[in-house]
């Protein structure tokens, strides 16, 4: 990619280049006294909301930790049934769409708009695919085959009767996790929106596009930790 | 009223209370307004609504308390000369007083799902919201010199989320109520009522409360970093503002915790998952860690802005600059620092007794910043010239009763004494002199204090003293009583005692009494100054803080200029107050010399 602009503004019709939400047209909120003040303050309430996400996630692994503990058979057995291909194919989808993610914030703030695009749609698609893998190629199957979390856990070849435990765990963190992916994609979904509707993220003004990007990196992030903790520790 | 004559007119822009006229486009610029004084009020409102609905349910608990439900058994010999034992219930009064409503729960069971209303309605829904959300979303931004918080419509979202919580609690109330107690403990809160909603609709509303907890912090953290005026350096700020700044900090850090942990929690009851189910494995204890992981910190998210409240206060009322402003500053961080480290004290008889001596130490620190502020405070006070109007009796009370309660928080962190006084009335005494004694008392005082920068109004002196005087009388007879009952072995949360007790649940019931009446007098001050209230001037007390600065009310965008500050907040001996009127207040005679 050459760093000059790839879109010519003459291409780009009037209706679009005057409407308030275009990236040059956009002013801070009425409190604040630059844009780029408003900008730092909504990078340091993300990092502050990204904080929240951590401490959610961190009752999980502490529930992890605690039962791994307590009962090793069970986590070393529970361990046994994932696939780490599968796991390792949504790291490797994750991390692609985290470079893409981090990617589409530097074509913002070179005014690419094509090739910001393209790389939210990338994104998005990486998010789609993680979901479809995580959903059809493992959940899907292991519900099937009846390990499931709790009372519902029917798999009739247990080796170790707390594992109905470790199910519990392992759908409580990924079903969150899974559910941040779909946040983060919407999130995307939005950005793609403005972006393609009124071109709204530029040199001067890509809050969203940060932002969005930032919460994308933490999903990458907790993945990182819960793939090798569940599919690596046999 | 000198300078502000002289602003009049400069600016078109009138008070944020005037709107459009007609009833529902004005209805309707509440609804969808961002500005952080209406939200203010609006959560002003919604809070001391909750205060009402769970201080209606702790005068229930008193009431039955004051004779409480007793089964008599009476052995009789018949004319056969067989034994007969006929039993009766005496004291069911809350199921005489609900009647049909509550027909098919019994008294005791009434009573646990009063106690379990009181309890989630005020912690989740009153206290923690309270002081933060209202005075601080109103006074915070104004008090840096800001237009506004920095994100504004999520300050509005956060209204809504905390409102929707509110909705979801009293939606359970409403299809007959929850008995686990405010700590929803396992495994009893994932099993009981198990074909009924209710428990989830409870625990969801408090997992909806957090949410808007957490966007409240996040946004004081963000407006304190980013908003200050123009010479406010983080020293020049007002300790209130500090004091919010360290509760903004533990709601950020400590409520996601309670986040996942109420998640489990309804995992648990919609699909057994077990992992509070000692059945399969689980661990209820892990429950209470995590449970304690943010409960702990959120009693000084209470707290704190209390603290900050008492700091304007007694600053302001004696006209005397704060004593260790730094000391004070410092120890709400230190209390935020350190109230992450003592969740474990709530659990001492589930844990080794190497954690248990650790937590008990740790918990000891708390003392420490917390007695800075209050020596800071008297050393205030010290030569200052005091106006005993109702903010600084509130102030005063707050010195009494909160020094009381937590100087008997000291022999609940001893191990020795705690075995002794746990699950008792005594704690339930020091929490209440903790949490009603310091924070609705701080709060009350805080109302006052700013009520006429809020609406504009003066309210009734002589009329508040007496709210204040009954108030003060009340709460002593409610919770002092309680110490002595919890140090004789009355046990919390139970609905009868045996004979001993009741003198003094009496005397603690009549106290509620007292203790509501008071409230009413405030009830009937305030409405009072709403209708019928002296216009207030802009600077009634002589602040130095820049909501001083301002009209009352506020106009719609706070300042006519960006305010540039100059003078510290309490420098009363050496800076003439804003608006600086005469009657309203003496100043001191060096008072703007050094200065210009």
């Amino acid at each position: 990619m050459s760093t000059m602009t790839d879109t010519n503004p003459i291409d780009v019709p009037q209706s679009i280049l005057q409407s308030p939400k275009h990236w040059r047209n956009r002013v801070a909120g009425h409190h604040w006294r630059t844009g780029d003040e408003e900008f730092d303050a909504a990078k340091l309430g993300m990092w502050l909301f990204l904080t929240t996400e951590v401490l959610l996630f961190a009752g999980i692994f502490c529930g992890y930790a605690v039962f791994r503990m307590m009962y090793p058979e069970a986590w070393a057995n529970g361990s046994h049934y994932l696939d780490w291909r599968f796991g390792a194919a949504n790291t490797a989808v994750l991390l692609l769409s985290s470079w893409t993610a981090a990617n589409a914030v530097r074509c913002a703030q070179l005014d690419k708009q094509f090739w910001l695009r393209v790389n939210i749609v990338v994104t998005v698609v990486c998010a789609a695919l993680f979901i479809g893998i995580k959903f059809w190629f493992e959940y899907r199957v292991k519900l099937g085959q009846g390990k499931a979390p709790g009372t519902f856990f029917s798999y009739p070849f247990a080796h170790d009767p707390h594992e109905p435990l470790w199910w519990s765990l392992y759908y409580v963190g990924t079903g969150i996790h899974a559910l941040h992916v779909v946040i983060g994609a919407v999130l995307f979904l939005v950005v793609l929106y403005y972006a393609k509707r009124y071109q709204a993220y530029g040199p001067t003004q890509y809050t969203l596009v940060e932002n969005a990007a930032l919460y994308w990196h933490l999903v990458d992030l907790v993945w990182i930790f819960l793939f090798p903790l569940l599919y690596l520790i046999h | 009223m000198s300078t502000l004559d002289a602003h009049a007119g400069h600016h078109e822009e009138g008070s944020y209370l005037s709107g459009p006229p007609g009833i529902f486009s004005r209805v309707w610029q509440w609804m969808t307004t961002v500005d952080h004084k209406k939200i203010g009020v609006m959560y002003l409102f919604a809070v001391l609504f909750m205060f009402f609905v769970g201080g209606l349910a702790a005068l229930f608990v008193r009431y039955e308390l004051l004779d409480p439900i007793r089964d008599q058994i009476v052995q009789t010999v018949d004319a056969n000369g067989d034994l007969v034992t006929t039993t009766t219930t005496t004291g069911e009064s809350l199921k005489e007083l609900f009647g049909g409503l509550t027909s098919d729960l019994t008294g005791t069971q009434i009573y646990n799902r009063t106690f379990t209303l009181h309890g989630a309605v005020m912690v989740f829904m009153f206290i923690v919201p309270s002081i933060p959300a209202s005075l601080g979303n109103f006074f915070l931004p104004i008090m840096v010199g800001a237009k506004d918080v920095a994100f504004p419509r999520l300050n509005l979202l956060s209204w809504y989320v905390y409102v929707f919580g509110c909705i979801f609690g009293i939606l359970s109330i409403l299809m007959g109520g929850v008995d686990t107690g405010w700590t929803f403990y396992t495994p009893y809160s994932t099993t009981t009522d198990a074909d009924h909603w209710r428990v989830v609709l409870m625990v969801a509303a408090a997992f909806v409360l957090g949410f808007s907890s957490i966007l409240t912090g996040l946004n004081f953290v963000v407006t304190v970093h980013k908003l200050r005026a123009p010479g406010m350096g983080w020293f020049d700020m007002p300790l209130f503002i500090w004091a919010v700044y360290a509760t903004s900090i533990i709601q950020v850090l400590a409520t996601p915790v309670i986040g996942i942990t109420l998640l489990l929690l309804i995992f648990e009851r919609l699909m057994n998952i077990g992992i509070f189910d000692p059945a399969m494995g689980g661990d209820p204890v892990l429950y209470q860690h995590f449970f304690w992981f943010y409960s702990h910190p959120v009693v000084y998210v209470m707290i704190l802005p209390a603290m900050g409240i008492m700091s304007e206060l007694l600053a302001i009322h004696a006209r005397k600059h704060i004593f260790g402003y730094r000391a004070i500053a410092f120890s709400s961080l230190g209390i935020a620092g350190v109230s992450f480290l003592v969740w474990g004290h709530h659990i001492f008889t589930a844990m080794g007794e190497l954690a248990a001596i650790l937590f008990s130490g740790l918990t000891f620190l708390v003392a420490i910043p917390t007695a800075i502020k209050v020596f800071n405070w008297i050393a205030t006070l010290y030569k200052g010239s005091i106006v005993l109007n109702t903010p600084m009796c509130y102030a005063l009370m707050f010195l009494f009763t909160f020094s009381i309660g937590g100087l008997t928080g000291l022999p609940l962190a001893t191990l020795a004494t705690d075995l002794h006084l746990h699950d008792s009335y005594y704690v339930v005494a020091h929490f209440h002199y903790v949490m009603m004694g310091g924070t609705v008392i701080a709060f009350m005082g805080g109302i006052h204090h700013w009520w006429p920068k809020m609406f504009g109004k003066m309210y009734n002196e002589p009329g508040a003293l007496i709210g204040m005087a009954l108030v003060f009388i009340g709460f002593n007879v409610t919770f002092f009583t309680q110490f002595f009952l919890g140090t004789q072995g009355m046990p919390r949360r139970y609905a009868n005692y045996v004979d001993e007790f009741q003198t003094l649940h009496q005397i603690s019931t009549y106290g509620s009494w007292i203790l509501g009446l008071g409230f009413l007098v405030h009830l009937a001050v305030f409405i009072h100054s709403f209708f019928a209230g002296e216009k207030a001037p802009a600077n009634p007390w002589g602040g130095l803080t820049l909501e001083w600065e301002c009209e009352s009310p506020p106009i719609e965008h706070n300042f006519h200029h960006e305010p540039i500050v100059k003078h510290g907040p309490y420098d009363f001996e050496t800076t003439v107050p804003p608006h600086w009127d005469p009657a309203d207040y003496p100043i001191h005679p060096d008072a703007g010399k050094g200065r210009h």
